[in-house]
């Protein structure tokens, strides 16, 4: 970058890197991350289920499912908190990752399938004789979860790299990212993809032939869940605290005073917006063994939407914000849906009134001022 | 001049020939019908078909469906329920109907009755039997009967029977062994461009198996293989028509969609996410308005749609300053956080409505006037509907225009949306222009729902599969230009109505995407870019 080439004068030296968590943070949360890490095994295997401690497998599967969620709001609050691309389409990354997956299982199924055929079922079913040619070589987990990294990441960068070039932004680039995933979710849809159109990959069997429904299984996705989101936010942190992601703020506060400076915004852009993609993917890979079923439902633009209110309700430009919101909205969405089902689109639609309007900096933001405060 | 005589000729020989042949058939012809030899039978019906008058027409008729009876004395005699009537005169008898046999037919009698009934069927007086009996013909042809076809065809003076007497005439000549015949026959065929027409021809141009052509002289081939080429023609350009009919008429739903989103981003740069919703308002509201007329004017309710326009309008341009003066009002200057708000506006709105309305589609039915369409070529029917919607359309765009650009308030629209603080400074109060230019694109967000009502179906969802396609016309325009969103949103109906039959409608919409992101590539701010300081905020 030009930057390297200047030679700075010594009063003028940059200021020292910030420490990806302060002292405090780190005593607080290690301990957590580590007593969780230890609980949470034997609370769901140990404890007999007549104890209130116990953890049911649906407990699992519905925090290990927010968990998931909340990645996704972690990874959408690293572009839009601090590199003000606001994505409507990361539904879009999480459902490919998790579609990425869902190959796997669905190969995994063997011939334990409704047809007892090596194809999946739905191809026996649309009378397919051979898999298509993406699906080639997805029995292996190696490469399944390659690819889990690779498709969200190669339809980002090209997004990106065409979208940052000529300088979409703001409004314009939200509802391009939305039309986009609205096209793929179509695509989808279609039988002809080959993805098992309508229905999606349900059914599935076992993964690393662990047995997908046994308590141990679910156990272990969980730990995995959870050890994935604590890696994300420690990588999140990293960037951000980094001299990268020090430039990635300014592009978000004033991009063209920034290329006045000799910056070229495009790269920082297109390795945030990648990394973002990559990340959705994972969380969506975790997401399917966890739920059993993918289907393109996953993909429509409400749920970006959703991903976007999780980031603000949370608070944007906090990372803890997203995780924390994630579990607020989820949490609610499985409240409401379950006893008021009709209430909960007015609740969502309320939220998203009244959090840009008397939360501007979500919940994290409320915390912060009470805290000033004392 | 003296073709037309020729032709007068002819038909005036033919209709003395058919008198004189009439004359000669008397109750003594007719008594061999009666008796039990079949082939006196069979000459007598020779003589009536020979004959071919009315009183033919009328004994073929009922001998076709075993209504001839006869009394014991050999009177032939034709029954109409209980009264029997005289085949000759149709005048009524007094033989009574408990006194008379009816008249068996054979097999092979049979058929040369009804063959020979369709045969006189095709010149008889009356235009429906002839309309009648040639469609019978076309969907079953008979090649005994080419000789009557010919005679029907000379004679026939309707234009629209004698086009279709042609193609009978067209279907039975091919296979004639006169091969001048034959190409004429091939030569009609191709006049007429008929794509029914075209299954006759393909047999002509291809081999047999040992090598020789099905059609053996080359001229007929000819004719054959030019008749093709012109009907396929004549295809294209239904299909191009067509095509270009169904693009301005998605583009002109687009155009009502997009008009008030682009004024409402021109003007304050928010972008409304609930645009579609002023839709779905406008739509119920022409529901309600529909329901109102057929409770309380029913006489009048061809007429709804009329009332229908403005109460749209009004609907969802009070919902538009509501949502303007409690929510976005207060969010100006941050236009991501607006973009989630109107989203969470939209999901209240469409929950509403889903509670008030039901989840179902509501029907809006067309009125009279509106349904039905015109053919302006063969196999291709422009629906009045979808022309109304591309004159309203215009209209729309027309009233848009001049409010625009004619009164006080376009006047400070244009002036807030080119500089907002110098139009401030002016005296212009623009916390109000930015209210009333948001009721009035929501407002004809409105009339487009109006609009949308008559030719789909008008249910709670119906704004979500319109907003996407019309910001995408915006952007494709250029933002804050009404001559950009007229021909972004034309322009991406014709495409994606071109794209369609191709790759499909979801390979299109793809398409259409990624021509639009590389279209953004050369042309960042659109079609009609805004030039100035003010552009790059």
């Amino acid at each position: 970058m030009a930057t390297a080439t200047i030679s700075l004068p010594k009063s003028l030296a940059l200021p020292s890197r910030q420490p990806v968590l302060g002292p405090t943070a780190w005593r607080i949360l290690a301990p957590a991350f580590f007593l969780i890490l230890a609980l949470v095994p034997i609370c769901s295997m140990v404890v007999p289920e007549s104890y209130p401690f116990h953890l049911s497998a649906y407990a699992l599967t519905l925090v290990g499912k927010i968990m998931c969620y909340a990645i996704g709001a972690l990874a959408l609050d690293l572009v839009w908190g601090y590199c003000g691309i606001l994505s409507l389409g990361h539904s879009l990354f999480f459902a490919l990752g998790g579609y990425m997956m869902g190959m796997y299982l669905m190969r995994s199924i063997g011939l334990d399938g409704v047809y007892h055929s090596h194809l999946p079922d739905f191809m026996v079913f649309l009378d397919w004789k051979s898999l298509p040619w993406y699906w080639h070589g997805t029995d292996h987990f190696i490469y399944a979860a390659a690819l889990v990294i690779i498709v969200p990441g190669l339809l980002a960068w090209l997004f990106g790299f065409f979208a940052f070039r000529s300088r979409v932004k703001g409004v314009y680039l939200s509802i391009i990212t939305q039309a986009l995933t609205f096209a793929c979710m179509l695509l989808f849809y279609r039988n002809e993809t080959g993805f098992g159109g309508n229905n999606g990959f349900t059914d599935f069997k076992r993964i690393l032939g662990f047995p997908i429904a046994a308590t141990g299984t679910r156990t272990g996705l969980f730990i995995l869940t959870f050890v994935a989101l604590a890696g994300s936010f420690l990588a999140c942190r990293y960037i951000v605290t980094s001299k990268l992601g020090r430039v990635v703020m300014a592009v978000r506060d004033t991009e063209s005073r920034l290329m006045f400076l000799g910056y070229s915004p495009l790269g920082y852009k297109l390795f945030v917006w990648t990394f973002s993609a990559i990340l959705c993917g994972i969380a969506g890979a975790l997401f399917v063994p966890q739920v059993g079923i993918i289907n393109p439902s996953e993909m429509s633009p409400g749920n970006s939407i959703e991903m976007a209110i999780s980031v603000a309700v949370g608070g944007r430009g906090t990372l803890f914000g997203p995780i924390l919101g994630a579990f607020i909205v989820n949490g609610a969405k499985s409240f409401l849906t379950a006893s008021l089902s009709d209430y909960w689109l007015f609740f969502l639609g309320a939220m998203f009134v009244v959090v840009p309007l008397w939360l501007p900096n979500g919940v994290v933001g409320v915390l912060r001022r009470l805290r000033g405060k004392k | 001049m003296r073709r037309s005589l020729c032709t007068l000729t002819v038909i005036m020989f033919w209709m003395i020939a058919g008198v004189s042949g009439a004359v000669g058939l008397t109750a003594d012809d007719l008594k061999p019908l009666a008796e039990d030899d079949f082939d006196a039978k069979s000459q007598a019906i020779d003589r009536v078909i020979a004959s071919g008058n009315d009183v033919a027409l009328r004994l073929l008729e009922a001998l076709n469906k075993e209504r001839v009876v006869a009394t014991d004395d050999d009177t032939v005699l034709i029954q109409e329920g209980n009264t029997l009537k005289d085949p000759i005169t149709n005048a009524p008898v007094s033989t009574a109907a408990s006194e008379v046999q009816p008249i068996a037919l054979n097999n092979s009698l049979r058929a040369r009755v009804a063959s020979a009934l369709s045969g006189l069927r095709l010149q008889a007086p009356d235009r429906a039997v002839r309309a009648r009996a040639i469609d019978a013909l076309l969907h079953g042809p008979d090649p005994s009967l080419k000789a009557e076809i010919e005679a029907a065809r000379s004679k026939e003076l309707d234009p629209v029977l004698k086009n279709r007497l042609d193609q009978l005439w067209a279907l039975t000549a091919l296979q004639d062994p006169d091969p001048a015949k034959r190409l004429q026959a091939a030569q009609l065929i191709g006049q007429r461009k008929d794509p029914q027409m075209r299954g006759l021809l393909l047999p002509l141009l291809e081999k047999n198996k040992d090598g020789a052509y099905a059609e053996s002289d080359p001229k007929v081939r000819a004719a054959a293989g030019d008749a093709l080429k012109a009907m396929a023609f004549e295809q294209w350009q239904i299909e191009m028509v067509g095509t270009l009919f169904a693009g301005l008429s998605l583009g002109s739903i687009l155009l009502l969609a997009a008009l008030g989103l682009a004024i409402t981003y021109g003007l304050i740069g928010v972008i409304n996410m609930a645009h579609g919703e002023f839709l779905m308002i406008g739509a119920y509201a022409t529901y309600l308005v529909q329901e109102f007329f057929r409770r309380n004017l029913a006489g009048a309710l061809d007429w709804y749609p009329l009332a229908a326009v403005p109460v749209s309008f009004m609907a969802a341009a009070i919902a538009g300053f509501i949502l303007e003066r409690l929510v976005l009002r207060l969010l100006y200057g941050r236009p991501l956080e607006t973009l989630l708000s109107t989203f969470g506006v939209s999901l209240v709105l469409i929950q509403t409505v889903r509670v008030v309305f039901g989840a179902q589609n509501v029907q809006v039915a067309n009125p009279s006037w509106m349904s039905g369409g015109v053919a302006i070529m063969p196999n291709l029917i422009l629906p009045f509907n979808r022309i109304a919607i591309m004159i309203f359309a215009l209209l729309v765009v027309g009233t848009a225009a001049l409010v625009l650009n004619r009164t006080r308030l376009g006047l400070f629209i244009r002036a807030t949306t080119q500089n907002r603080r110098m139009a401030a400074c002016c005296g212009i109060r623009t916390w109000k222009v930015d209210s009333y230019a948001f009721a009035f694109g929501a407002g004809i967000a409105g009339l487009g729902g109006c609009a949308l009502s008559q030719i789909g179906n008008v249910g709670p969802d119906l704004g979500q599969s319109y907003i996407i396609d019309s910001f995408m016309a915006v952007v494709l325009g250029g933002v804050g230009q009404l001559a950009g969103t007229i021909v972004g949103a034309m322009g991406l109906g014709l495409v994606s109505k071109v794209i369609e039959p191709f790759w499909g409608a979801v390979l299109a919409k793809i398409a259409v995407l990624v021509l639009i992101v590389l279209f953004i590539q050369k042309r960042p701010r659109g079609l009609f870019a805004l030039k100035g300081r003010s552009v790059e905020i």
